[in-house]
């Protein structure tokens, strides 16, 4: 990664930013520590489980981790869990239906079925569906298809989950940071940067300077809120999924449909400022005639697997970095043996350090990946061949 | 007897092929900047997003491993 780029700024500002960034490194590294004090809870109970099933749990639980959920699970099982329960909306047959998330979540097996506005739901694994007729076989108002995934009708959630949450954080929180810095670029006109500013200047220029000027030319002005919001959500995002408890730890970027989002305003942009070379390279490709059969569909889906690419390679980074980390904690409970703790934590804690870097380099990629497909789009010439 | 799912096998292979193309990318963008040490941060940003591109084939190979885990 180049950093130089960031750090051949003042020096003042240099040693700021990176002491921020290594209080980072070392808080989410002893954050991390702390994780194993809440998994033992959840596999202890299943120790007199058979093997297998006790393997089957551990990756029920990272997945369960990384997963969205109606409530924020601070630590805890059943009945001592501690957990903030959050509000949840769904669009049933009687129209919109509220509650909090504590107020069904007593069982969660399907087995019992509760009212809301005369609408019977069920709450399935965390999930609210409506009621089968007849209970199955392990006594749950759902209809399990060939892979355990129940098939019931569902009511459309549109509910405040724990991801929509820490979106609504991290977005006050980026109007915060930046409306103050915007206010201060206002009033301190001509003058150096101060405080928060001078944090922040280094980090907007990078974009600016290596990721928006070398793709879209001079054209770049009109594209810059675009990748700066991009770019800064993105690596917020990143860092504030690393942290193991409350304001963050939700792995929001992670998230498929977060990230399908992120893709799709990029992939409107694109359509939306493609000029006439560009789509003149999509619908008259420079090959002789006969070849248009073959690269005018072709060129259409390369229109459409650059966003999906995009949504793909954030989503999976982060998630295979969240598992990665979760893995290597549960190998302790895995292997039944503290002592493997030894070896485990420290590999935890590097790996923690080294996704710090890719919550950076997975902002910046996506960024400049954007640049790229508006600058395919923008170009005043089609590239010779 | 050891068991598990054929997708695990398919993931590992992804990742042999992305090895070998960001071992090339980044074989590659040293001796560039070795050579030319004044271009070292343009190569570098180039080298980041052709790594970008190779990875995410082995990230499709880890989503189809999720996806055939289940």
């Amino acid at each position: 990664m180049d950093l130089r780029p960031i750090f051949s700024f003042k020096k003042i500002q240099s040693i700021a930013f990176s002491a921020v960034f290594i209080s980072m490194m070392v808080f989410s590294a002893t954050a991390q520590v702390h994780e194993p004090v809440e998994e033992p809870s959840v596999t202890s109970s299943e120790m007199n489980a058979p093997h297998e099933e006790k393997e089957e749990d551990i990756s029920q639980t990272i997945l369960h981790h990384i997963a969205d959920s109606h409530e924020w699970h601070f630590w805890g099982h059943g009945e001592h869990k501690v957990a903030l329960p959050l509000p949840v909306l769904l669009w049933t047959n009687n129209g919109l239906v509220s509650f909090m998330s504590n107020k069904h979540d007593g069982n969660d097996h399907g087995t019992e079925l509760f009212e809301e506005k005369g609408q019977q739901l069920v709450n399935f694994h965390g999930k609210y569906y409506y009621p089968a007729q007849a209970k199955n076989h392990h006594g749950a108002y759902v209809e399990l298809d060939e892979n355990s995934v129940p098939t019931n009708a569902k009511p459309l959630d549109i509910s405040i989950t724990k991801n929509v949450v820490s979106l609504f954080i991290s977005v006050i929180l980026l109007i915060l940071i930046f409306g103050s810095v915007a206010k201060a670029y206002a009033k301190r006109q001509g003058k150096a940067p101060k405080g928060l500013q001078s944090l922040l200047e280094p980090i907007i220029l990078f974009v600016r300077d290596d990721i928006a000027k070398p793709q879209l030319g001079h054209r770049y002005a009109a594209f810059m809120p675009y990748l700066l919001t991009v770019f800064f959500f993105v690596w917020l995002n990143n860092l504030m999924g690393l942290i193991p408890f409350f304001p963050g730890g939700a792995n929001l970027t992670g998230n498929i449909s977060v990230t399908m989002m992120l893709a799709l305003c990029t992939f409107i942009l694109t359509t939306i400022n493609g000029n006439k070379n560009y789509w003149g390279h999509v619908f008259t490709p420079h090959v002789p005639w006969w070849l248009y059969p073959l690269m005018i569909p072709v060129e259409i889906i390369g229109l459409f697997t650059k966003p999906i690419a995009l949504m793909i390679r954030l989503f999976a980074n982060i998630t295979a970095g969240h598992i990665l980390i979760l893995s290597l904690i549960s190998l302790i409970f895995i292997l039944k043996s503290v002592l493997v703790a030894g070896i485990a934590i420290p590999f935890v804690i590097f790996i923690s350090v080294i996704e710090l870097v890719v919550g950076f380099i997975q902002a910046f990629i996506f960024t400049i990946l954007s640049a790229l497909f508006i600058g395919m789009a923008v170009e005043e010439h089609a590239a010779e061949h | 007897m050891i068991t598990g799912s054929i997708a695990g096998i398919g993931a590992g292979l992804a990742a042999i092929g992305a090895g070998i193309g960001i071992g090339q990318i980044g074989g590659k963008a040293m001796e560039g900047m070795a050579r030319q040490p004044e271009a070292a941060g343009r190569i570098q940003t180039a080298m980041l997003i052709a790594a970008a591109f190779v990875e995410a084939v082995a990230l499709f190979g880890v989503v189809v491993a999720f996806l055939g885990t289940k």
